[in-house]
């Protein structure tokens, strides 16, 4: 790389920074300019990248385990004993007071469907918690669990799109969209921010949809947009050379392009040109740790072993956790796991029982991983779904056999890690798990309080779009959840 | 510190004046209320005194001079800052008293905006009319001191700016340039080596007359349509699907064609409006009125079963009224669907009123859901059969309804078994024949006219004040023909020539389809908060010469082709690229990235196989295994199509909106969920891995390579380079390439297993032709050098960017 030692130089290494998604980060950025006597206040909206944390950050990452379908919080984290003196009785007016359902079922009868799974108190802080998860179970004391969570949305698209984007409205941009955009990126040659869907899942009822805007950067710069990692072929689209195209074939190619590229860029003068350069050698470089990112084969046995059976399996939500691990580990800031199959309306306790089958050991070893390499203490875990769901029944009930519609009234995400307290619980639900009557957080509260972690004011970082200045939080009030911060 | 830096960075203060000044009559003062000064005050202060009467603070509004709430006289003194409370607050020390307050996270203004307000203050606080909301007016023409280099009104006023910076133009582009650019710009697909060559021999004799021939030619073709036809279709997020839940198949095939052909008629743009809006409501709607009226269906849409229909609906209605308000107004009226507008004097009451002459289709809210809707279609659609096929679909029906009137009367079991397996035989006939007649999905009003609430904070389940069809209360006022308005009315309201939007915002469109960033940057948003115009009164002549010519499109475009603006050379110094790097000040060519779709093209173009096929529904070229599985709620499988489909325009690729194909996203194709006016380009590494190792591509290279190797030896570098960048290599050029040639043709001689897995991927035809061209076995290696040196040249900057 050229030294810094004239303003045009300068100028044109900032050009290409904004115009980059994965340069130095900001910081380093930053120590530059101020090398130069020149602060970072890089205000260039169009493309550029914001100024960094507006205060010290707890968590430099974040891996968010998105369980899309909406798990049931009262089979697994919403423990209500009480309930089970009201099997099949109707869910009292008080409680439900006329609120708004789901076209399933609008007009029908709501019984009540106690879960038929037991729960237990864990770990030293005696946290109840569902037979299901008996590895994650083990982590209790890590976990910050917030029972008071909350959403507009009654529908999954609208609800994904909200939670992972702050609005129910196409178009906005996703959490780790923001988070590029804000913080930069750490490491140069992977992306900021990288997704991981799982290939397959255990649940086999109403499998829902997920979309490319759930991380696309809508109107910020595109150089911001999840890049989806994909179970089959490629873990980046068109990573590798294609048939008849060595590395040796690749080097020579670039070096003809990096000397006719260069020439142009002498004949016509426009910077973008190096940008072009840069990006193709970044390419490159990507076509090596990539593969080195995704090739497991270095892990331990006992490694592989904690993740469960399904690691061997390329796309499994076991597979993603240890790749999340490994990006972790080489700093990409933003993680997120997308695992679908809770849309529980029907035969819930069978599904339930097979996603969190799913989930259970590959998330407990995940945290337990991060841990021993002292990687938990900055990186912000956060496990949740869309919204909650009904404790009446849907459909037939019986004490076995159960199913539950959407309820975004109340749910259950978790955090880990990252600056958040361990072993505590914020936020009561009523005894119906129905309505939330103490500490209520909704999904922009948790946004708020997600970017705090990462040293970021939820109201200052902003884009101007629409003639607005735009945030992840949106127009209504949110607030930091300062009480489960450690 | 702001001052230390301006004065350390040069650069910087060359790009000041480009913003601070502007030599317009009407834009002519020292400090313009409309430049600077409402843009500062809507940013900083409109948010709690600006049009949003519920969210006013202190009873001030800083929107209007005069009122109840007015500024002047109540906290502006004209002429006086000191006695101005309003100056005070801007510049106070006070944390209790500074305005904006610092719990509002907006910035203070700084020093250069409050020496804008002292002076704007000092000379009179003079509040303007805010530009956009004005109707349109021909400009004065401008005298310029170089009286030379054009008399296009266009070039005019861009000279005229130009010269208040003591700027000049750039010299004509290099005709190869020129002729690249132009057909690029025009048809989205890169000129042919013999269109070069006719084009250079008719330039060395005529310059002005070989451009405008050129020009003429290039609007005369089909493909003009397919590409200008192409950014209207981001604009109303045309897709073929529904985008939401199961996301299923949407037959919108008839509406994409028809914008394609009414650019390529040149049909006028208010019957293009008119069309869209109210195509249904004409007497006897032709078959493109309604056709065009469906434009009211492109919105996402749910299919049954798990949202509220009643929710649903008002999604539906609002998503409409968005894409209204950014087609046409080029206004954020959304944003007045929970509140009055922040910013823009639209009320609640205005966004309501907009939507009440779009709540009242003839539809249901949602799609049917179990298998989605047949051949992509939900009523009300017509058939765009012809005569003979509408015949004979007549017929088939009424073979089946007397067929089961036979079977009702049969009482033979041998009869009734005939009769069943006919009938049954029969359906199938009358389904397959009619799934391969056209169809489209139109706009129809119900019988009644739905009534229409204000939405408490935009909530469905919220009415509040009933309201009547009508259009926001600060632009011009509405005609209605009968007792209630109709969207016909409304359209005829859009392009009355008085109307101060339409034609600024189509323009302006336009003009930015050829420079890269419009007259008026924010495309979307002519509000408050949008940008102020870089050449108000070339926005100006734009539009009243629109409205004049009838709104002729094709007219419009060649105004601005023709011009010497347009025809600037686009290099310069790297520091004049930084200054003003989206050469909004006009001072040469633009460059910049093409269009994913363009870059797709062209290597289709250029290595020979683009297939030259109009219209017909969407297909579906290669694309990697899983991305439609990885997000799918129903399990579906991208299946490829084979042939000519795969070898046809981008503008005819299946559109899903969950997961649009990346060959188009990658390179900043919008999703198509949102209405979008404008695209943005960036650079990143996924790009480079798309343009480098994408199969289909890579076939490409192998196609330019077969006809190359066709060629003369000594020529073949130079076919190669003229096909693909439409310019002749120079001696250093030559040199790297022959110099990577011997490399590639050395590596795959001596690695033959490489070079035949090379050839292999290929998938040659039987006869082992490529692009019409015989392969000899014994040739891979020197195949596989040449497509690797294609794909070299597929990977230039200046391959895949304007200029």
């Amino acid at each position: 790389m050229a030294s810094f030692t004239t303003f045009d130089t300068l100028l044109n290494r900032r050009r290409f920074l904004t115009h980059t998604g994965m340069g130095l980060g900001v910081s380093a950025l930053a120590n530059v300019l101020a090398g130069q006597g020149l602060a970072a206040t890089t205000n260039t909206p169009r493309d550029g990248v914001r100024n960094g944390t507006h205060f010290p950050a707890k968590a430099k990452r974040v891996i968010f385990l998105f369980m899309a379908g909406a798990p049931s919080q009262i089979d697994l984290f919403d423990y209500k004993p009480e309930l089970a003196k009201l099997f099949k009785t109707d869910l009292p007016e008080s409680v439900s007071m006329g609120q708004r359902v789901t076209s399933m079922t609008k007009g029908k009868g709501r019984l009540i469907a106690p879960s038929k799974f037991k729960f237990s108190k864990q770990g030293e802080s005696g946290i109840w918690m569902s037979e299901l998860l008996p590895h994650l179970s083990r982590h209790t004391d890590d976990l910050c669990f917030i029972n008071s969570m909350n959403t507009n949305a009654i529908n999954h698209d609208p609800g994904k799109t909200s939670f992972c984007t702050g609005s129910e409205i196409a178009g906005k941009p996703s959490m780790g969209a923001w988070l590029s955009y804000g913080l930069g990126s750490m490491n140069e040659d992977l992306p900021d921010y990288v997704v991981l869907p799982s290939a397959k899942w255990s649940g086999k009822v109403n499998v829902q949809a997920l979309y490319s805007r759930l991380w696309g950067s809508g109107f910020l710069p595109s150089k911001h947009q999840g890049t989806s990692f994909q179970a089959v072929g490629d873990p980046v689209l068109f990573l590798s050379n294609p048939a008849g195209v060595d590395p040796t074939v690749r080097r020579r190619m670039l070096d003809s392009l990096g000397t006719l590229n260069q020439k142009h860029f002498a004949e016509i003068g426009d910077p973008e040109i190096e940008t072009t350069i840069a990006q193709q050698e970044m390419a490159f470089r990507m076509q090596t740790s990539v593969p080195d990112l995704t090739d497991i084969s270095g892990e331990t046995t006992d490694t592989l072993e904690m993740y469960g059976p399904d690691i061997d399996k390329p796309g499994s939500y076991a597979r993603n956790c240890l790749l999340a691990r490994r990006m972790a580990e080489r700093d990409v800031r933003f993680i997120q796991l997308f695992h679908r199959g809770w849309d529980h309306h029907s035969r819930l306790p069978a599904n339930l029982a097979g996603q969190c089958r799913d989930v259970d050991q590959p998330t407990a070893a995940l945290l337990q991983d991060l841990k021993q390499r002292d990687l938990l203490k900055d990186t912000l875990v956060v496990f949740a779904g869309e919204f909650g769901r009904t404790v009446y029944c849907q459909g037939n009930l019986t004490a076995e056999n159960y199913g539950r519609d959407h309820h975004p009234r109340c749910f259950t995400a978790w955090l880990a890690g990252g600056g958040v307290k361990g072993g505590f619980q914020f936020g009561k639900t009523d005894d119906f798990s129905y309505n939330v009557v103490e500490d209520s957080v909704h999904v922009r509260d948790l946004h708020a309080t997600m970017l705090h972690l990462l040293g970021i004011d939820h109201n200052r970082l902003t884009f101007p779009f629409q003639g607005l200045d735009q945030k992840l939080t949106g127009v209504e009030p949110s607030r930091v959840v300062r009480e489960i911060i450690a | 510190m702001m001052k230390t830096r301006n004065k350390s960075i040069p650069v910087f203060c060359l790009a000041l004046p480009i913003l601070l000044v502007t030599q317009c009559s009407l834009w002519a003062q020292d400090v313009s209320f409309n430049r600077d000064i409402r843009p500062l005050l809507s940013n900083r202060c409109f948010a709690c005194h600006g049009p949003d009467a519920e969210a006013r603070a202190s009873g001030l509004r800083l929107d209007q001079a005069d009122g109840d709430e007015g500024a002047v006289g109540s906290v502006i003194e004209p002429g006086s800052v000191d006695a101005s409370e309003m100056w005070n607050r801007i510049t106070s020390d006070d944390e209790s008293e500074i305005m904006p307050p610092p719990g509002s996270h907006l910035k203070p203004l700084n020093e250069k905006e409050l020496d804008q307000v002292r002076r704007w203050i000092e000379a009179g606080a003079n509040y303007e009319s805010f530009w956009a909301f004005d109707p349109p007016l021909k400009p004065s023409t401008p005298v310029v001191a170089n009286k030379s280099w054009s008399t296009q009104p266009v070039d005019l006023y861009v000279l005229k700016k130009l010269e208040s910076l003591q700027r000049s133009p750039s010299a004509e582009a290099m005709p190869r340039t020129l002729i690249r650019r132009v057909t690029l710009d025009l048809t989205g697909l890169p000129p042919t080596r013999a269109e070069i060559a006719q084009f250079l021999s008719e330039y060395q004799d005529s310059p002005e007359q070989a451009w405008e021939q050129l020009v003429d030619r290039l609007l005369a073709r089909p493909k003009y349509g397919e590409h200008i036809g192409r950014y209207w279709l981001d604009l109303v997020r045309f897709a073929d699907s529904n985008g939401m839940h199961k996301d299923f198949y949407r037959n919108q095939t008839a509406y994409r064609d028809w914008v394609i052909r009414s650019f390529n008629d040149n049909l006028r743009y208010d019957d293009f409006v008119r069309y869209q809006l109210a195509g249904d409501l004409y007497p006897n709607p032709s078959q493109d009125q309604l056709i065009g009226s469906g434009f009211n269906r492109l919105h996402l849409i749910i299919d049954k079963g798990t949202a509220l229909p009643e929710e649903s609906f008002s999604k539906n209605v609002i998503d409409r009224v968005t894409a209204v308000s950014t087609a046409f107004l080029g206004l954020t009226v959304q944003c007045a669907q929970c509140h009055d507008h922040k910013f823009d004097p639209i009320t609640q009451k205005d966004f309501y009123s907009l939507s009440a002459f779009f709540n009242n289709i003839d539809a249901k809210p949602e799609t049917i859901s179990k298998k989605g809707p047949k051949m992509g279609l939900q009523q009300p659609f017509i058939s765009l059969g012809t005569v003979e096929q509408e015949s004979r679909l007549k017929a088939l029906k009424q073979n089946r309804t007397k067929l089961v009137g036979k079977l009702k009367r049969a009482n033979d079991e041998a009869d009734k078994e005939r009769l069943t397996a006919d009938l049954d035989r029969l359906t199938k006939e009358l389904d397959l024949f009619d799934r391969s007649i056209p169809k489209a999905m139109v706009m129809r009003e119900r019988k009644e006219v739905r009534p229409t609430f204000v939405l408490e904070r935009g909530m469905y389940d919220a009415p509040g004040e009933e309201v009547h069809r009508n259009t926001p209360g600060f632009l011009p006022p509405m005609k209605k023909i009968g007792k209630v308005p109709t969207r016909m009315d409304l359209a005829e309201w859009f392009v009355d020539p008085k109307h101060p939007l339409t034609a600024r915002v189509a323009v302006n469109r336009i003009w930015q389809q050829f420079f890269g960033v419009g007259l008026v940057k924010t495309s979307e948003d002519f509000g408050n908060q949008g940008d102020v115009p870089s050449h108000p009164e070339l926005l100006e002549h734009l539009a009243v010469s629109f409205i004049e010519s009838d709104w002729n499109i094709k007219a419009l475009v060649k105004q601005i082709v023709k011009s010497k603006t347009y025809r600037q050379s686009s290099s310069a110094t790297p520091e004049e690229f930084n200054a003003d790097a989206e050469n909004r000040l006009l001072a040469r060519g633009s460059r910049y990235r093409l269009d994913a779709e363009m870059i797709r093209d062209q290597i289709l173009a250029t290595s020979g196989l683009l297939s030259g096929k109009l219209y017909g529904p969407s297909v579906k070229p290669p694309q990697p295994e899983g991305l439609w599985e990885a997000v799918s709620m129903r399990g579906e499988k991208y299946q490829a199509d084979t042939g000519e489909a795969i070898r046809r325009r981008s503008v005819y690729t299946f559109w899903k909106r969950s997961m649009p194909p990346p060959q188009m996203t990658i390179l900043n194709a919008p999703l198509r969920d949102a209405c979008i006016a404008r695209r943005e380009r960036t650079n990143t590494p996924t790009q480079a891995l798309l343009l480098l190792n994408e199969s289909e591509y890579l076939k490409a290279a192998a196609a330019l390579a077969a006809t190359v190797l066709q060629q003369p030896i000594q020529q073949r570098i130079s076919f190669a380079w003229e096909s693909v960048t439409a310019r002749l290599p120079d001696e250093k050029e030559l040199l790297e390439l022959q110099k990577l040639l011997g490399d590639l043709q050395a590596k795959y001689s001596t690695d033959p297993e490489l070079a035949d897995q090379l050839v292999q991927s290929l998938e040659l035809s039987q006869d082992n032709s490529l692009n019409g061209e015989k392969m000899s076995p014994n040739s891979n290696a020197e195949l596989a050098a040449w497509t690797v040196l294609g794909s070299v040249l597929y990977n230039l900057d200046i391959t895949k960017t304007k200029d």
